[in-house]
């Protein structure tokens, strides 16, 4: 009849699906998701140049997720026209990242029920807000569970080993090339965690973007190649007191760089916008 | 309306379904109510609604330059003073619209959050082309409405990555796109302002003289056509004037415009016909 392979209680069901769920996100590469002084910078493991886990939602909103790339690229585009759905009903200013999130936990939670097989996925939603205390980074798991992060987020891969290394090195006010250095060193300690070896990343292993609380309207800003690089030594030269062996020779080739630490968010925006961004109407 | 989720609060499956890049596709399978056009036919034809008129677009060398004046009109009553009839259709290219102004803004929202939306699911924006058929579309769409005196009849202007250059496209009530090299207008003053341009216009023109070219071809329209505002010195008003380049889209700020619009008036003093 229907249940062929008989009675599975509620119980078992969950863990069964949930450590499938898991095993499948651990598989994957991390992302690393923390606030710095202008804004939420996003880090994350990815060959890729064209297959994102990092993308804009909103104005500034911005999505980071890990585990399988199907279904959480289905996830994004959901928020993407969920988004812009609510801001053309409505006003811009009524797409918040809550909204959104409560959207994905209710999809994920119905799914992980419904479906026979739950999404292996893990998402970050994170909304900049006008400081750094009203920043919000929601983080939901594949079974649509929320949690409000303060600070930073690790997922995929070795989060934990992630996280601890995060905890220890990320505060508050980082500049945006610290934060991302920040975060290169502890997807490095994931590395090392996993028995994948002590090297290095490479910035082409990276996919780094950053919700910039300075940009007039869409604040989302894919940070990559040369500008990736130039924030990176910019760290490594000025930055506190921790430069790590690794990016010391880095720092002697840049010294002649007469780019100052303070203007490296203007020196990365190697974007073409210009400052017509901020000019749509807010409503016809 | 399709956005509230159902009971259980989760998304309904179009918006998970995959392959639709478009946000016009999307809103007519999820809330077809909030696209325009999609309206049944009016039981009459409609003629005291608020209208935009007259916009102008010039290229030059590093780009497109669009203005717009800042008058609607509900037959021979001055609707608004202060409307502004030229956007940002994204970060590269410009909207000016001439027609019913309450269905062309809303013509203008749906367009701004359909390049936007392309963009952001698809990773990269639309060619300018791409943009400028897109629009012919929507504009086509509205065809019942323009029939029973509901027409939109927009300008659309941007700065083309590939070529380098600004590109002007005009288009007609049915949809009809048509490119236009070196200069158009639209509205009911564009026939005025189209002979300021065309006497005027040259090919080397530098982006200040396209500006300034712009503004004249508008004050020339506001001088023969009673529904196309000219510059309001005593409310500060001045025409509304957007420059496309790859630099992006940028609004000229008000003191600039008047400015330029104090030189006009002040040659205009010895020449009124310019």
């Amino acid at each position: 009849m229907t249940t062929p392979f008989g009675y599975v209680g509620p119980e078992q069901l969950i863990r069964d699906r949930s450590d499938f769920a898991r095993k499948g996100i651990a598989r994957g590469r991390s992302v690393v998701v923390l606030t710095y002084a202008d804004g939420i910078a996003f880090v994350a493991e990815n060959p890729s140049k064209a297959l994102h886990k990092i993308s804009e939602i909103y104005d500034r909103i911005a999505f980071a997720a890990v585990g399988k790339y199907n279904e959480f690229e289905n996830l994004r585009m959901a928020g993407v026209r969920l988004a812009d759905l609510r801001g053309y009903s409505y006003d811009r200013r009524d797409v918040t990242g809550r909204g959104l999130a409560n959207a994905y936990a209710q999809t994920l939670g119905s799914i992980f029920i419904e479906h026979n097989k739950p999404y292996e996925v893990e998402i970050v939603v994170a909304e900049l807000g006008d400081t750094t205390e009203e920043d919000q980074i929601y983080r939901l798991t594949y079974d649509g569970s929320v949690g409000d992060e303060s600070g930073f987020v690790a997922m995929g891969g070795q989060a934990e080993a992630i996280s601890s290394s995060l905890r220890a090195s990320h505060r508050e006010g980082l500049q945006l090339g610290e934060a991302i250095r920040v975060a290169l060193r502890s997807l490095e300690a994931g590395h090392q965690q996993g028995g994948q070896g002590t090297e290095s990343l490479r910035t082409d292993q990276l996919e780094v973007a950053v919700l910039d609380r300075n940009r007039p309207r869409r604040a989302f800003r894919r940070i990559a190649g040369a500008a990736l690089e130039r924030l990176l030594r910019e760290a490594s030269r000025g930055g506190p007191g921790e430069a790590a062996g690794k990016t010391t020779a880095a720092s002697d080739t840049a010294a002649s760089d007469t780019v100052e630490p303070a203007s490296a968010g203007d020196a990365a925006d190697d974007s073409p916008e210009g400052e017509g961004g901020g000019r749509r109407p807010s409503a016809g | 309306m399709a956005d509230a989720p159902d009971v259980t609060g989760r998304l309904p499956g179009i918006f998970l379904s995959p392959g639709i890049a478009s946000f016009t596709e999307f809103l007519a399978s999820a809330a077809p109510d909030l696209l325009p056009g999609r309206r049944g036919p009016l039981p009459a034809a409609v003629e005291e609604v608020p209208h935009g008129t007259t916009i102008v677009a010039i290229t030059h060398g590093t780009g497109v330059v669009m203005a717009g004046d800042r008058r609607a009109t509900t037959g021979n009553i001055i609707a608004q003073r202060d409307i502004e009839k030229v956007f940002p259709a994204d970060e590269f290219s410009a909207i000016g619209i001439a027609g019913t102004a309450g269905i062309a803004i809303e013509l203008v929202r749906l367009f701004q959050v359909e390049l936007e939306h392309y963009e952001k699911i698809e990773g990269m924006p639309l060619s300018l082309d791409g943009k400028a058929n897109r629009l012919s579309t929507m504009i086509r769409q509205n065809l019942g409405l323009a029939m029973q005196g509901l027409p939109v009849v927009p300008l659309f202007a941007g700065f083309d990555a590939e070529t380098q250059t600004g590109r002007i496209f005009s288009y007609d009530l049915t949809g009809g796109r048509y490119e236009e090299h070196s200069f158009h207008s639209v509205g009911s003053g564009s026939l005025f302002a189209r002979g300021a341009l065309k006497r005027q216009f040259r090919t080397d023109l530098s982006q200040g003289e396209a500006i300034r070219l712009c503004v004249e071809a508008l004050y020339d329209a506001a001088d023969d056509d009673s529904a196309t505002g000219g510059p309001d010195m005593t409310r500060h008003i001045y025409p509304l004037v957007a420059k496309v380049t790859e630099r992006g889209y940028q609004r000229l700020p008000d003191d600039e415009v008047g400015a330029i619009v104090e030189q006009i008036i002040r040659s205009r003093i010895d020449h009124p016909g310019g």
